[in-house]
């Protein structure tokens, strides 16, 4: 429950409020080991704690890695830091992405404005275990192309023969020349077979409802779609109740989900 | 069966349509083919055609003063390109350009239009996977407007 401080290594901008910061163990221990959709609880000093996806990939673990929009009062003082600061990391903490479950299927990526960073480390196992998926798809949507997240990295990734990468924005500037739409538009087209795919959803919830839609619609079973939720955390380790979604809690039985297990929860509006 | 038809038959907008509704429709149907930068209609233009895609993509375009033209949603290959032909006053909403080489089969909304009177079950059926995409357009229309990747933390 103590947090271990953490250096900043290095921090790269990805758009104009969010941030990918390297740390790095202060007592230049080993870093932290972690699975495709867990979360640390980032501690910066006088100011609180707040819930961070890991965003890196978890066979390179010589730092690890976070990306964070500077959207409440934590996160924009950590947005703020500069390299060789401190901040303290609990964790890591939650369930994973069902990774090794799905293989020998056809496996569908869907993530939304800055979900695309706690799905990335799915993505990079996909990636490493390559031979043992089907066909793989990966279904990105984000506000304006400014708002693409690890743009360079989607270049690469639609630059490689064995993957279907389709991004789309709903409001494009004056040189976008791709899709324009919501991102479940992509789902009808995917390069999948909709009887053989586990799908991966990874967004805010209103976008992950209409993409379990589509998802169904194209024939998706039910029991192999998985999402990642969030809600407000405190402790981290299931003690304080403050991320609770019926009897769910968010940051031990989550953040990832078979969609099924949470799906009557998301229709209660008071939770 | 002829190419057209073949073609007609396995395009997502008409499948399942029967066969010899196919043909039917197919009198009214051509090939087409525009270039990257192409406008496939402007706004205000007479409707008198609708577009089913084959390949490529088709940007839906508002020009808006001091903003020029906005893009407020793109069209795709197995997608069907206006709608504005099967209602009076029958003039585009829209500017429709090519955003890369797109090829289509464009239907005379005028000889469907005619068509569909004489067979009522053609119409029926044209209307219902029409009424499929309006709704799918719609909805996909209010998720923007909700801006979800937005700041959710501004009210």
């Amino acid at each position: 429950m103590i947090p271990r401080p953490h250096r900043i290594r290095e921090i790269r901008r990805d758009t104009n409020d969010t941030y990918t910061f390297d740390l790095v163990p202060a007592d230049d221990g080993p870093p932290m080991s972690f699975a495709p959709g867990q979360f640390n609880m980032i501690y910066v000093a006088g100011v609180g704690e707040v819930p961070i996806s890991i965003s890196g990939d978890p066979l390179e673990p010589r730092a690890t890695v976070h990306t964070v929009r500077a959207v409440g009062s934590v996160t924009r003082v950590m947005c703020a830091l500069k390299p060789g600061a401190i901040v303290g990391l609990r964790g890591p903490f939650g369930t994973a992405w069902p990774v090794r479950e799905a293989y020998g299927s056809d496996v569908i990526v869907v993530a939304g404005g800055i979900g695309l960073a706690p799905i990335r480390p799915a993505i990079y196992h996909l990636f490493s275990y390559r031979d043992n998926y089907g066909k793989l798809a990966i279904l990105y949507g984000a506000r304006t192309p400014r708002d693409l997240l690890f743009r360079r990295e989607l270049e690469k990734w639609r630059s490689r023969f064995d993957v279907d990468v389709d991004i789309t924005v709903d409001s494009p500037g004056e040189d976008w020349y791709g899709k324009v739409g919501v991102v479940t538009n992509l789902i009808p087209r995917a390069h999948v077979d909709p009887m053989e795919t586990v799908a991966l959803i990874c967004g805010p919830e209103v976008m992950i409802r209409f993409t379990v839609i589509a998802l169904r619609d194209r024939g998706v079973a039910p029991e192999n779609i998985y999402v990642s939720l969030e809600r407000n955390m405190k402790c981290g380790v299931g003690l304080c109740g403050h991320c609770q979604c019926g009897p769910e809690f968010i940051c031990k039985d989550g953040p990832v989900f078979p969609f099924s297990r949470v799906e009557r929860y998301l229709k209660v509006r008071e939770l | 069966m002829g190419t057209l038809e073949t073609i007609l038959s396995e395009h997502p907008f008409l499948k399942g349509l029967a066969l010899p509704h196919i043909e039917l429709i197919a009198g009214c149907a051509s090939n087409v083919r525009f270039n990257k930068g192409d406008y496939i209609f402007r706004e205000d233009e007479e409707a008198d055609r609708f577009y089913l895609v084959r390949h490529g993509l088709i940007a839906l375009d508002m020009f808006v003063p001091q903003r020029g033209p906005v893009t407020i949603d793109t069209i795709q290959e197995g997608e069907v390109l206006g709608w504005s032909w099967l209602f009076p006053p029958y003039r585009w909403h829209f500017d429709a350009r090519a955003l890369q080489l797109t090829r289509a089969v464009a239907f005379d909304g005028k000889c469907l239009r005619e068509k569909c009177d004489k067979d009522a079950q053609l119409g029926y059926d044209l209307v219902k996977r029409f009424s499929q995409v309006f709704m799918q357009r719609l909805q996909s229309a209010r998720l923007q407007l909700l801006d979800l990747y937005g700041d959710t933390t501004r009210k």
